[in-house]
């Protein structure tokens, strides 16, 4: 189990560099992640920097959540997001932000590139809730948390969701 | 010990109201947690929860001036500390339509009746005058799902108005 750093660490506002060596001490950082972030309870998504490693490493499972199409658990080195389509309005948490919660605008659907823990590259297309944890994920990557993105409560996101519905079709 | 007070100043909407406010309590060694407020026509309510070491009539002097000088009317209240227990909400129900009497009511009696909590409830009237359109926005907290609870809704109010409930899925990460 590795500690959880939480804002205002400095360290999460760091860039995270690239991963370079898929190795042994690879895999056994990406296993105690894992750990960590399942002995957080609701906890879809972890970052390396968010336990003060600071390279391009996240985890993401949201398979917990099966209404909603997934990818199953994917361990997610020097990901890449390749598109953007759409936007959506969705309330978001952060085990590195404590007893918060607030609204944040994410694509609604992206396609990524990352590497997994053999250094082979992957391709994924995703959307909703599983491109919404993906982004908030990589979001720490680059030193920004969901703070960074809150939007207001008011009602003209009401407008805006429905103007990115209209917009779909 | 430090007590916490629920503070309500409601008034006329004017520049400057919440730094009036807040200068006399920091002035005063008070200490703010949450505060919430609101702006509506042109009236202004705002809510804060304040930290204080001494009685509730020391807290009220403190304000004396900047509540005479803006026209406010002052509430204070005796509170327990809340701080650190947000509620979260998992549902979101929007209603939109033609405006006529009554939307709210019956909306609002279907979650109390199902014990849904709101967290959260905003409504606009939009549209022209002639063709007033009203949205309402809420917020709530509750185990029914949402399908079945957007059909309740959609039973309710009657055909005319939309009712849209979605999950609020909350992603953490
Ligand atoms: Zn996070």
């Amino acid at each position: 189990m590795l500690e959880v750093l939480t804002y205002p660490d400095p360290q999460l506002k760091q860039v995270s560099e690239p991963v370079t060596a898929f190795d042994a001490v690879l895999r056994d950082f990406v296993d105690r992640l894992e750990a960590t972030r399942l002995a957080a309870p609701g906890c879809v998504g972890i970052a390396a920097p968010q336990v003060g490693k600071t390279i391009r490493l996240a985890i993401v499972d949201v398979s917990s959540k099966p209404k909603h199409k997934n990818h199953g658990r994917l361990v997610l080195i020097n990901p890449e997001i390749t598109q953007w389509e759409g936007f959506a309005l969705g309330r978001e948490g952060c085990h590195s932000v404590p007893d918060y919660t607030g609204n944040v605008i994410r694509a609604e659907r992206i396609a990524l590139r990352a590497f997994d823990l053999d250094g082979r590259e992957q391709n994924f297309e995703m959307e909703g809730f599983e491109a919404r944890a993906v982004q908030h994920e990589l979001d720490h990557l680059d030193g920004l948390l969901f703070l960074d993105r809150l939007v207001s409560h008011r009602s003209d996101l009401f407008r805006r969701k429905n103007y990115g519905e209209n917009a779909k079709k | 010990m430090d007590k916490w007070y629920m503070v309500t100043a409601v008034g006329k909407d004017q520049t400057g109201i919440v730094a009036a406010i807040t200068g006399a309590l920091f002035d005063g060694g008070c200490h703010l947690g949450e505060a919430s407020m609101a702006r509506l026509g042109d009236s202004f309510t705002v809510m804060m929860m304040v930290r204080h070491a001494n009685g509730e009539k020391t807290l009220r002097s403190l304000l004396e001036a900047a509540v005479e000088k803006m026209h406010l009317h002052l509430h204070v209240d005796p509170v327990d500390g809340v701080l650190h227990h947000h509620v979260i909400p998992n549902l979101r129900i929007s209603v939109f339509g033609a405006d006529r009497p009554g939307i709210v009511a019956q909306v609002t009696r279907v979650l109390a009746s199902d014990g849904l909590s709101i967290c959260h409830l905003e409504t606009d009237v939009a549209g022209t005058q002639e063709r007033p359109i009203y949205v309402m926005h809420i917020e709530a907290k509750g185990r029914e799902s949402a399908e079945a609870l957007q059909s309740r809704l959609r039973q309710a109010v009657g055909a005319g108005l939309d009712v849209r409930v979605a999950d609020l899925d909350l992603v953490i990460g």
